[in-house]
């Protein structure tokens, strides 16, 4: 039993807002929503299955569902962080494929920017077995990725100039998205000279912080058949878990790693037939994971690979992230995984911006990193193709 | 180098209490399973490689050697937070103290020391 060509993504739609100050997260979620399903041609009535993660308010589907004044016959909270969306795709698409729902709704939305220190007060589960040997030493998100980066340099000689590279191709992309937070294009220098957060990273190593959101409708193939709609089928899909391994921590790879694999088998392509790649950047270093662990390059040679704008659209061989991504334009909810898919689709579709269209996108994949490199987290690999 | 960053004090559980009661006695527990004979950090019950419930405290040495860190320079303070892998061979997290973070390398030797959260209680943290 496999997902391959189950299941079809028929409607996509990122919110062009990057700061809610009147918007409830609730409302977010709905307009999302909203947004997918005008995209799709499809009515509110046609959805059966509904996905989302801790993002959405109150008690998730049952909150948002009342909400939304959903019917529905198939739920899935499953809360993975920020790769959720993408493991969102990969559980309707195996609940299609089931014939447990027809047309499934995810949604990911959230303010952290409008809300501001208030995020921050929510208190951790103090039943979370690995909070009491963590949060006394300060793992904020950035020195967890910093170590990841710090080690990386250490076992592979990849530099804080071969990182930053990584940020100029995504600002090259960024200058084309009237939405995009940051829209100026940076240089190398630009980037090894902003301030220090957590050594080895900058200040523009790392993601923006923005409110907003996006929502994805996947369905069966019949239905996909009669939409006016440019046809993305879903080729296969991979998730997997990597954590502090009971002390045997390893903080140079990622579990794209293993979830990359699962989802070229299941896809029966190789990396030499993904035009374009979603990868999630909450952190430069992020990204030269994913592109060593999906198997881009060979490991430790991300480095190399991500230098000299390989990764710009139009001028290099991996074209990546061409919205921006989260290190430029977007990064709702602190999650990056919706906003991957939906430009992977963008680029599948042939409606990325001209600047940054890549020509014959017919095979692209998106993957996430939900949770933390620098302790536990859960990949998802998508890859997607246009029929 | 006085810490002036908030270090929340650590909620233990039943199946974590001798670590931390040891922790106020400035000695680092490690837990080891009988079974398999290997250790592991965080501490459990029940062995994460096999599953046995044969596991047992011992009392790691307190040498360790700096796996990865990374010096946070927003926020009141910086601090280093750091990966070491202990001599008992698990690796866990902890503050680098008592040292310049500019001068520190993975690989680098560090020894444990006890240093108080916000409630007092003592917590293991490395130092060169
Ligand atoms: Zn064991």
């Amino acid at each position: 039993m496999s997902v391959r060509d189950k299941a079809y993504i028929v409607g996509v739609y990122e919110h062009p807002t990057r700061k809610a100050d009147n918007l409830s997260v609730a409302q977010l979620h709905a307009q999302v929503a909203k947004g997918a399903i005008e995209d799709a041609g499809l009515s509110p009535s046609d959805i059966d299955g509904y996905f989302c993660a801790g993002d959405a308010p109150g008690l998730g589907n049952m909150s948002m569902g009342e909400y939304l004044g959903l019917k529905l016959r198939h739920v899935d909270s499953t809360e993975t962080g920020g790769s959720a969306p993408i493991v969102h795709v990969h559980h309707a698409a195996q609940a299609i494929a089931m014939g447990k729902c027809n047309v499934a709704l995810v949604t990911l939305a959230g303010r952290p920017r409008a809300a501001g220190a208030a995020l921050m007060l929510k208190p951790p589960d103090p039943d979370a077995p690995e909070l009491q040997f963590e949060r006394l030493y300060g793992p904020a998100t950035q020195n967890g990725y910093a170590m990841c980066a710090r080690r990386h340099m250490y076992e592979f000689g990849t530099t804080s100039e071969q990182l930053a590279w990584i940020k100029v191709a995504a600002s090259h992309h960024a200058q084309h998205n009237p939405n995009a937070m940051l829209r100026n294009v940076v240089t190398v220098e630009d980037v090894v000279n902003s301030p220090m957060v957590s050594d080895p990273l900058h200040r523009l190593d790392c993601c923006v912080v923005s409110d907003g959101g996006g929502a994805v409708i996947v369905a069966r193939p019949e239905i996909a058949a009669k939409l006016n709609r440019p046809k993305i089928k879903i080729r296969g899909m991979g998730e997997a878990l990597k954590h502090g391994m009971g002390g045997k921590v390893d903080l140079t790879y990622s579990a794209a790693r293993m979830s990359g694999p699962a989802a070229f088998a299941e896809a029966g392509v190789t990396q030499a037939d993904i035009k374009y790649v979603s990868l999630y950047d909450s952190f430069t270093i992020t990204v030269l994971f994913q592109i060593e662990d999906l198997g881009f390059c060979k490991k430790g040679e991300g480095g190399r690979f991500v230098s000299d704008g390989n990764l710009i659209s139009g001028v290099g061989k991996l074209p990546f992230n061409t919205d921006g991504g989260g290190l430029c334009n977007n990064h709702p909810a602190n999650r990056g995984g919706m906003t991957k898919i939906i430009e992977a689709v963008r680029q599948l579709r042939g409606e990325a911006h001209p600047a940054v269209q890549v020509k014959n996108c017919d095979i692209a994949l998106a993957n996430g990193i939900g949770g933390s490199l620098g302790a536990r987290h859960i990949a998802g690999t998508l890859i997607m193709e246009r029929v | 180098m006085s810490n002036q960053r908030k270090i929340p004090a650590p909620i233990p559980h039943p199946e974590t209490q001798a670590y931390w009661d040891a922790a106020q006695q400035q000695k680092l527990l490690v837990r080891r399973c009988r079974a398999c004979g290997e250790a592991h950090h965080y501490p459990r019950e029940i062995c994460p490689f096999c599953w046995s419930n044969d596991t047992e405290w011992i009392e790691a040495k307190g040498e360790a050697e700096i796996y990865s860190f990374s010096t946070m320079r927003v926020g009141p303070a910086p601090y280093t937070l750091a990966y070491v892998t202990l001599a008992e061979g698990p690796r866990m997290m902890t503050n680098i103290v008592d040292c310049d973070p500019d001068k520190l390398s993975i690989g680098q030797k560090v020894k444990v020391v006890f240093r108080p959260c916000d409630d007092g209680k003592l917590a293991p943290m490395f130092t060169p």
